[in-house]
């Protein structure tokens, strides 16, 4: 299973972060989870959002350049030795990762992993050979 | 005082204009007789060869501008066969629009000759040792700076440019006396030799610096870091080259070789000929090249003309630095940039159209900056990838210039657009 992030170009410009997720918040979506890629003279902005499909809609409106990329989402017991175990699950196989961030949640004692991966399919099943749930969609919008 | 050649250099301004008049004459004639473009230009004028009789009918010759070199291209204004002509010269144009100049052997001995006075007037003779890094090739720094230190008979290191190590090496092994490059090389190659130490092994005198814009303040600071004189030399590929234009030690503008370049100075809207201290246009008349002598040519590069005494003695009227140019394009480290070859690379590698050009100085080297938007086809979540399609587009722009600029990715809609088009070029440089 897999679930839409949205990937946001980000001019390296004061304010324009804040435009973005100003954009996305007057349309009333709600962020997942979020991470930033920067490097010198530009930045990949990554959301999870409770609607991906009217979050593109208002971006698109608003002139930005962003793409739907399906990334992998896991769920990990909240404690040491969690992380290493799954991502030992990927070495396994010679799976190389592209990106990786994380975010712990209130209601449950346990954190999710997303991961971007070169080979979604080939992952999910190294993933489940080892026992490891993917969430699907729902699962995390709804958290 | 040291001249290459003092009738010329030093010559009376009535003999100096005696010899313009008859060169003039005898130059009219033989386009007109071998080039049928200038037949048709002075029959639309209403000109026969027998109506430009002395220097005073100059200004009722038709102008050459760019355009025409371009609808010329490449014999259209040859005015010997090509079996007289030894070398081609070349600009580095837009793409398809080159400008390429022909010279017989008579014409690459005046154009050395006129860098010669210029390596002469910068205290060269053939006890020296000319370091010449301007690039060598299509380019007319490195070969004309070269001819002129072996008429001099200088010894003649013929560097070309880049490679700094090897620059150096060269310099301080081989003891180079004068060193001819663009300004912000110069600048450059002090700046190495300081951090590595070596500015007390080089034996360099003289500086013979040009092919771009410079101030007096990055003269001086060239000078005291090099502990030497520079001089500014002007010309460009239409004309001869290097050379039609130099310093001398008075340092107060280029003396043009007026016995081979009539220079004019006009209204660039009307076309008007200015009187001497006037601020214009400059626009230069080949009198004394068989194969490319082109009549009245635009240069769009703005100037003024004085012919104020000169304490160095020579009489060859001197021109002023640059101070602009009439169109568009830039020169950005001594090369020619149009925006529209920035444009013909951003296209075919799937970037948008809108895009500035900014350039700027530090140091007294230009900074040179090409921004564009990002499109939803370049675009990727992955910052690997955005990169590689960056360094591509660095590559295919370093392929079409010739220089490198910096790249940098904006935001789409986000380059400011006057009057619904964008502003192109943003020249920050304050010379």
């Amino acid at each position: 299973m897999t679930i839409d992030q949205l990937s946001i170009f980000v001019e390296n410009s004061p304010g324009r972060l804040a435009e973005i997720t100003g954009t996305l918040a007057d349309a009333g979506i709600d962020l997942r989870a979020m991470s930033i890629a920067d490097t010198k003279d530009f930045g990949i902005l990554r959301v999870i959002v409770n609607d991906p499909g009217r979050a593109g809609e208002v971006l698109r409106s608003a002139g930005c350049v962003f793409s739907v990329t399906k990334v992998l989402a896991v769920s990990i017991d909240d404690k040491p030795g969690s992380l290493s175990r799954i991502l030992g699950v990927l070495a396994g196989e010679n799976i190389s990762i592209e990106y990786i961030y994380a975010f712990i949640t209130r209601k449950k004692d346990n954190a999710y992993v997303i991961f971007r991966v070169e080979d979604n399919d080939r992952a999910v099943a190294a993933f489940t050979a080892h026992g490891v749930k993917t969430a699907g969609a729902n699962e995390l919008y709804e958290l | 005082m040291n001249y290459y050649q003092r009738d010329m250099e030093c010559a009376p301004a009535e003999s100096m204009r005696a010899l313009q008049s008859e060169r003039l004459v005898k130059t009219v004639r033989h386009v007109y007789d071998h080039v049928a473009y200038y037949r048709n230009k002075m029959a639309e004028a209403g000109l026969e060869p027998g109506d430009i009789k002395s220097i005073d009918d100059l200004h009722k010759l038709p102008f050459l501008t760019k355009d025409d070199l371009k609808s010329a291209y490449p014999y259209g204004l040859l005015a010997k066969p090509l079996s007289d002509c030894v070398r081609i010269q070349s600009t580095s144009g837009t793409t398809g629009k080159r400008v390429v100049a022909f010279y017989t052997q008579h014409d690459i001995d005046i154009w050395d000759e006129c860098c010669a006075r210029a390596i002469v007037a910068a205290g060269g003779s053939n006890e020296d040792v000319v370091h010449v890094s301007y690039g060598y090739g299509l380019f007319t720094g490195g070969p004309g700076l070269n001819g002129g230190s072996h008429k001099v008979g200088s010894l003649t290191l013929p560097m070309s440019s880049g490679n700094t190590e090897r620059q150096l090496q060269f310099m301080t092994d081989l003891e180079a006396t004068i060193l001819c490059c663009t300004p912000s090389y110069a600048a450059f190659l002090a700046e190495s030799l300081i951090s590595q130490g070596l500015r007390d092994r080089i034996k360099l005198k003289a500086g013979i610096f040009g092919a771009e814009a410079w101030s007096e303040e990055m003269r001086r600071d060239i000078e005291n870091k090099l502990g030497i004189k520079a001089y500014d030399i002007y010309g460009l590929t239409e004309i001869t080259g290097p050379g039609v234009s130099f310093e001398c030690p008075e340092q107060t503008g280029m003396h043009i070789n007026e016995d081979h370049f009539v220079a004019e100075v006009i209204d660039p809207e009307t076309g008007n000929t200015l009187p001497d201290g006037s601020k214009g246009e400059l626009v230069f008349t080949c009198i004394s090249k068989e194969a490319f002598p082109l009549l009245r040519y635009r240069t769009r590069d703005i100037c003024v003309l004085n012919r104020d005494v000169c304490s160095c003695g020579r009489t060859l009227v001197k021109m002023a630095r640059l101070m602009g140019r009439t169109d568009d394009m830039l020169i950005i480290r001594g090369v020619n940039v149009f925006p529209s070859q920035i444009e013909t690379v951003l296209l075919k590698s799937g970037y948008s159209p809108n895009y500035q050009i900014i350039v700027d100085r530090e140091k007294y080297t230009d900074t040179f900056e090409v921004k564009v938007e990002m499109t939803q086809e370049m675009f990727d979540d992955t910052v690997k990838r955005i990169e590689a399609r960056e360094a591509e587009l660095l590559s295919a722009l370093r392929a079409m210039l010739g220089i490198s600029p910096k790249v940098t990715l904006a935001a789409p809609q986000s380059i400011a657009r006057s009057e619904g088009k964008a502003v192109r070029v943003i020249d920050k440089r304050k010379i």
